[in-house]
């Protein structure tokens, strides 16, 4: 990385002002003090990730003697091990289809109720924004004890992914502020055209406000789709046999009770995160945006 | 039927009734998904979590009203306060510094710099990857003997802590732990600083000011706000931590870990105590309520609001 100042940098800090050279040292001192303090905290910040890839790589004997960065010699032992000691695939599936179901769910439910929240006028419509606000309030344990007693004891959904998935696929506060937010950033005139040319409230749904809010739309499914690959609290509480797990709680039954093969653990936590590290690196514009939009100006 | 009736009155009264009744009812309709959720999952658990603290009730029995008997007990446990003072200090220790250092990595990338969103991705990518496989990362990290974190400190000569084996150490390794994801907030100072208007800036050199007046007067009131916000949401987050402390430390060493939520979640699927730990449960929502409250109190006297001249001269 450039940790050198150019011209082009100190034209693009400078002003109309005379330059003495003082300030022209100084200003090229503190460019080098901003670009080292990124590169070093860079360094950090990825120096975990870089390990963890590398350990998966590395066999077990060199993980415990020595620290060696490069893995030697390079094995994919670890991951065939991880792989064939437990179901992987299956985990894998199962955190495919929570994930996918929900984001799926959320962003048809989240975008009705937020089209209705700021794009259609009735009675009640202020009440019930604010306390779907306000719901964002309660935190969830609160919610965790009856709603498992609910499914596991009244409903005997113990084992399956249904208590995961039904209460977030009816829509969130948050997913649905997001899309409200996003909703009233377009021209109310669009809908009175809509409507003046005869187009129902479903006409102007689907084939208006939808496709303008793409960008919001994969905002809120990637929260959606991060929030429940990583979820872990959940699935730890209702998902008990293999078969059924999804990864985030499959992942934590490669610690051994006395040993842990660190290289598969590493392999197969690398392979948990690949998902969420492709997905973010694609779409990070959109969802860097979104997060923008979710900010403090409500 | 009357109301049928009385809809064609206005209907034919007003010739406009029919539809704001309409409009009010495909009002309802459209937002009913999340409605019939929040009744169901929401609202219905809330008053059933009221009942269920007031209870004693091993999952597998069932039920039976004891009054307060679970709020009375909560007093006198002795882990209740070791799980509320171990999250307690984390909250406090751990809050200040992501809110502080989140800011100073938004104002390092708001210098135009070369290559922006490239930092951002790298600063933020931690934030995304929560839960488990990080949490087993970072217990390796830690690790005493064979960890990154002490061989780096052994090369400038420093002889790293136990970490996570050390009663002293312990929280304090679950903190830096969580400073790596502090990309999150970054990201909102990030849009926050953007979005501070350039005039200001402009307007505060043309009358003299220098770097460390500009930044007194303009960046930190017009970031207030974001700070707020952060602050509340940082609150909430750190009072509720359950997946470090279960999957790296399970609560100890010496119960040096035991969050509240680990000890909640203890009292609930292990112990089967369902009444008890509903009542924890809303300790913990109180707690939460309390903290967020005197921010909000508080916000008036450092907050700042554009257009909101109140109380400043």
């Amino acid at each position: 990385m450039a940790t050198t100042t150019t011209p082009r940098d100190l034209a693009l800090g400078g002003s109309a002002r005379i330059r003495d050279r003082a300030t022209v040292l100084r200003q090229r001192a503190g460019r080098t003090v901003v670009y080292g303090t990124l590169v070093t905290l860079a360094v950090i910040f990825t120096l975990p990730f870089i390990w963890m890839v590398l350990a998966s790589f590395k066999t077990q004997r060199q993980v415990l003697s020595s620290f060696d960065v490069i893995p030697d010699p390079w094995t994919a032992e670890g991951y065939i091990r991880g792989w064939t000691s437990l179901p992987v695939g299956s985990f894998i599936t199962n955190s495919v289809i929570y994930s996918g179901t929900v984001l799926a769910a959320v962003i048809i439910t989240s975008s009705l109720t937020a089209f209705a929240f700021s794009r259609l006028h009735w009675k009640g419509r202020d009440f019930w924004f604010v306390l779907a606000l306000s719901t964002m309030m309660v935190p969830p344990q609160v919610l965790l004890l009856p709603q498992f007693i609910f499914f596991t004891r009244i409903l005997n959904w113990s084992n399956t992914l249904l208590p995961l998935i039904l209460p977030l696929a009816l829509g969130h506060p948050f997913y649905i502020f997001l899309l409200r937010q996003f909703f009233l950033t377009l021209p109310t005139e669009l809908d009175e055209a809509a409507r003046m040319d005869g187009a129902s409230s479903w006409g102007i749904y689907w084939r208006i406000i939808l496709p303008l809010a793409k960008p919001a739309l994969a905002t809120v499914g990637l929260f959606a789709f991060i929030f429940t690959w990583n979820d872990f609290l959940g699935p730890l509480i209702y998902l008990h046999s293999l078969d059924r797990m999804t990864f985030a709680v499959g992942l934590q039954l490669f610690r051994g009770q006395f040993t842990t093969d660190f290289p598969a653990l590493m392999a197969m936590s690398t392979l948990s995160l690949m998902p969420i590290i492709t997905i973010f690196f694609f779409t990070q514009k959109t969802y860097i945006k979104g997060i923008a939009l979710t900010g403090i100006k409500g | 039927m009357s109301v049928a009736g009385r809809a064609l009155k206005t209907f034919v009264d007003l010739g406009i009734g029919s539809r704001t009744r309409r409009e009010n009812l495909e009002g309802w309709l459209w937002a009913s998904p999340w409605i019939i959720g929040f009744v169901i999952f929401t609202a219905g658990p809330m008053v059933a979590s009221v009942y269920l603290s007031l209870t004693d009730y091993p999952l597998l029995q069932g039920p039976t009203f004891n009054g307060i008997d679970n709020y009375k007990q909560l007093f006198t446990d002795e882990l209740i306060l070791q799980s509320l003072k171990v999250t307690t200090i984390y909250s406090f220790v751990s809050i200040p510094l992501h809110l502080v250092i989140g800011f100073l990595i938004a104002l390092l990338l708001n210098q135009r710099v070369r290559g922006l969103s490239m930092w951002r991705v790298v600063y933020y990518l931690p934030a995304v990857v929560s839960g488990v496989a990080v949490a087993f990362l970072w217990q390796w990290i830690l690790n005493a003997d064979f960890g990154l974190a002490n061989w780096l400190l052994s090369l400038i000569g420093i002889d790293g802590p136990s970490w996570l084996i050390d009663p002293n150490w312990a929280l304090s390794a679950l903190i830096v732990m969580s400073l790596w994801g502090v990309g999150g907030g970054m990201l909102i100072y990030l849009a926050g600083l953007q979005g501070i208007p350039t005039s200001l800036y402009e307007a505060a050199e043309i009358d003299g000011a220098n770097f460390w007046q500009k930044f007194w007067i303009i960046t930190i009131p017009m970031m207030s706000p974001v700070l707020f916000f952060l602050l509340v949401i940082g609150i909430i987050g750190a009072l509720q931590t359950f997946t470090q402390a279960y999957i790296i430390t399970n609560g100890g060493p010496d119960d040096a870990t035991l969050f509240f939520m680990l000890h909640l979640y203890r009292n609930a699927f292990q112990y089967l105590k369902m009444g008890y730990a509903a009542a924890m449960a809303w300790v913990l929502f109180a707690y939460i309520m309390i903290l967020t409250l005197l921010v909000f109190r508080s916000s008036s006297l450092w907050v700042y609001y554009e257009g909101d001249f109140k109380g400043r001269g």
